[in-house]
């Protein structure tokens, strides 16, 4: 009989199982460079062979102070910064904090604003969905291909979004009661274009690596998530409804003006790897649905609501806003003194949150699963560390 | 059949590497350093002082509303001082930007009730100095009204009609330069 015993570092103490035959423990640092496809991450990880006994995400390497540095900055000052929260998602990001400001200040928002907004969202959605199953399939081992494919359409879109922001990345775009700039007739046109001719790279992208028995073996049965544990754990986005569960916020709350646009949201049967990536798939495919509807509908009017940005002031008070941005729920807590900047300042980043479940999906598995498992969370380090 | 799904995705990348040579909409890169990409009219990269005219003419009269607001704090602005009475002259003698801490987020050239800061679309910055290097003082920082229009002549050409007009609003003596005083930025609340 082998006696239980404490790993020195960790501190974990591994019970082993009768009858087992006498192994030993080791316990890994995975990262913090290895993982990184997604940032600057790692995993003390403690292995019986290739399975995982224990994990644990280890997060702040790229801790950046980004709340403290909010609440010392006015409130336009925090926009530029929330393009650095989750870097593939910007305009996302800059709209969940102008939707809290603007809930807190009680703005009206024009409808030719909200319909820039949606369009940019779902745009960035696409860019998101089809940059994951890309990362994912390079964690799995598909170097390259898949992910250079869909880079080459984020390609066109993140144009789309520098002809009308000026930066590629951090477009810093939205503000309280509108956008910044107007988007002229050739930009839509050019959009338009974009979005019809975007199902026919989903239908290549699945082409390429749906089918692949591969990658079936690799994804599937990997990592399931199980519906209890997803909604006690506060998992959201693709990753819950992955699980089974139908929440999705621009269905649930309707923000801006998600409920005249006719979109399903698909959702996933195991929770499992594949499950969350092609869920992913679907949702980019519904995405595009609402584009064609927004592109089609967008009317004329003023693009925001004349809103003085310089020495803007909030009404006192507390209010939290969130939106489904494409990892999920992203929120913004403000708290606001009647000043010139907020008092308190909270971001609750999807990412951070689907990843505190990592070790229920992992244990188990091989540790080449693990990185798989990582990859179909979907994180981006600047959100998890803020 | 086992190993379908396998064949049907190498018959995409076949066909996308054979393409590569034929479709032009499959050529998706450029040779860089010889070949270039047309930068849309709305990009941009570092900010720039206008002036008008001669270098001495420019636009900043030094409120120090841009330096408030900046997210990174990288604008140092000092006011220039009559030599002999001492009183502020509405013109910069200091205005530096640390490249290196600029962010590009436009706050700056939006804030600017004078049109005097605008955004640049130069990108080629790469430098040897880490610290003094990136720092772009006064000299370094001002260009012309033409190049503004040279790199954005829709929005420059906004500004002047909208600064023409002000001006006349103001009537002759250019003495009085604009209608409203370049207020004192308001000192900032100090959070306890």
């Amino acid at each position: 009989m082998i006696q239980p015993f404490t790993t020195p570092e960790s501190g974990y103490t591994l019970i082993p199982k009768e009858g087992a035959i006498e192994t030993q423990t080791i316990e890994v640092s995975m990262g913090p460079h290895h993982p990184s496809t997604h940032g600057v991450f790692r995993m003390d990880v403690v292995l019986d062979g290739e399975e995982v006994k224990r994990l644990k995400p280890v997060f702040g390497y790229l801790h950046r102070n980004h709340e403290q540095l909010a609440e010392k900055m006015n409130w336009l000052g925090s926009i530029p910064f929330t393009d650095r929260l989750d870097y593939f998602c910007s305009m996302s990001n800059n709209w969940a904090y102008c939707h809290a400001v603007e809930q807190l200040a009680g703005i009206k928002v024009p409808e030719r604003a909200e319909y820039i907004r949606v369009i940019m969202a779902e745009l960035t959605r696409l860019i998101n969905h089809s940059c994951l199953a890309g990362f994912l399939l390079s964690d799995a081992g598909a170097w390259g291909t898949p992910l250079l494919y869909a880079f080459r359409e984020r390609e066109k879109i993140l144009d789309l979004f520098e002809s009308v922001s000026g930066a590629r990345m951090m477009c810093n775009y939205m503000r309280f009661g509108g956008v910044r700039a107007d988007v002229s007739d050739d930009w839509l046109a050019c959009a338009r274009k974009v979005v019809e001719n975007y199902p026919r790279f989903l239908d290549e992208l699945e082409a390429l690596i749906t089918g692949n028995e591969i990658l079936l073996a690799r994804t599937q049965q990997v990592g399931i998530l199980p519906r209890e544990l997803a909604i006690n754990a506060s998992v959201t986005g693709p990753m819950l409804r992955a699980s089974g569960v139908d929440y999705d916020i621009r269905k649930v709350d309707r923000y801006g003006i998600y409920d005249r646009f006719d979109f399903r949201v698909p959702l996933g049967e195991v929770g499992d790897v594949y499950d969350r990536y092609y869920v992913r798939i679907l949702e980019m495919r519904e995405s595009v649905k609402i584009l064609q509807q927004a592109l089609r509908d967008i009317p004329e009017g003023p693009f925001d609501a004349g809103v003085k940005m310089r020495n803007f002031k909030v009404p006192a008070g507390d209010g939290y806003g969130r939106i489904e941005a494409p990892k999920g729920e992203l929120g913004f807590y403000l708290v606001s003194d009647g000043g010139t900047r907020p008092y308190r300042y909270h971001v609750r980043a999807p990412s951070f949150i689907n990843l505190t479940i990592l070790e229920d999906m992992c244990l188990g598995h091989k540790v080449a699963d693990v990185i798989v498992i990582l990859g179909s969370v979907d994180i981006v380090r600047g959100e998890v560390d803020r | 059949m086992l190993g379908n799904g396998l064949l049907q995705g190498l018959v995409v990348t076949a066909r996308n590497f054979i393409r590569s040579y034929f479709d032009p909409e499959r050529l998706t890169t450029v040779q860089y350093p010889e070949e270039r990409v047309t930068l849309p009219e709305n990009s941009r990269s570092f900010p720039f002082l206008v002036y008008d005219g001669t270098p001495d003419n420019l636009r900043c009269v030094a409120c120090k509303i841009c330096e408030q607001e900046c997210p990174p704090q990288c604008i140092y602005i000092e006011v220039e001082r009559d030599p002999k009475t001492g009183k502020p002259v509405r013109r910069p003698r200091v205005f530096d930007i640390d490249y290196s801490v600029c962010m590009q987020c436009q706050i700056c050239a939006e804030v600017c009730p004078f049109d005097a800061i605008k955004m640049d679309q130069v990108y080629e910055l790469a430098g040897t100095d880490r610290f003094g290097g990136m720092l772009h003082d006064k000299a370094a920082l001002l260009k012309s009204n033409e190049y503004y229009h040279q790199i954005r002549p829709t929005e420059a050409d906004e500004v002047d009609a909208r600064l023409s007009q002000s001006k006349k609003k103001v009537s002759p003596p250019i003495a009085k330069p604009a209608a409203v005083p370049p207020a004192q930025p308001v000192p900032p609340k100090t959070d306890v």
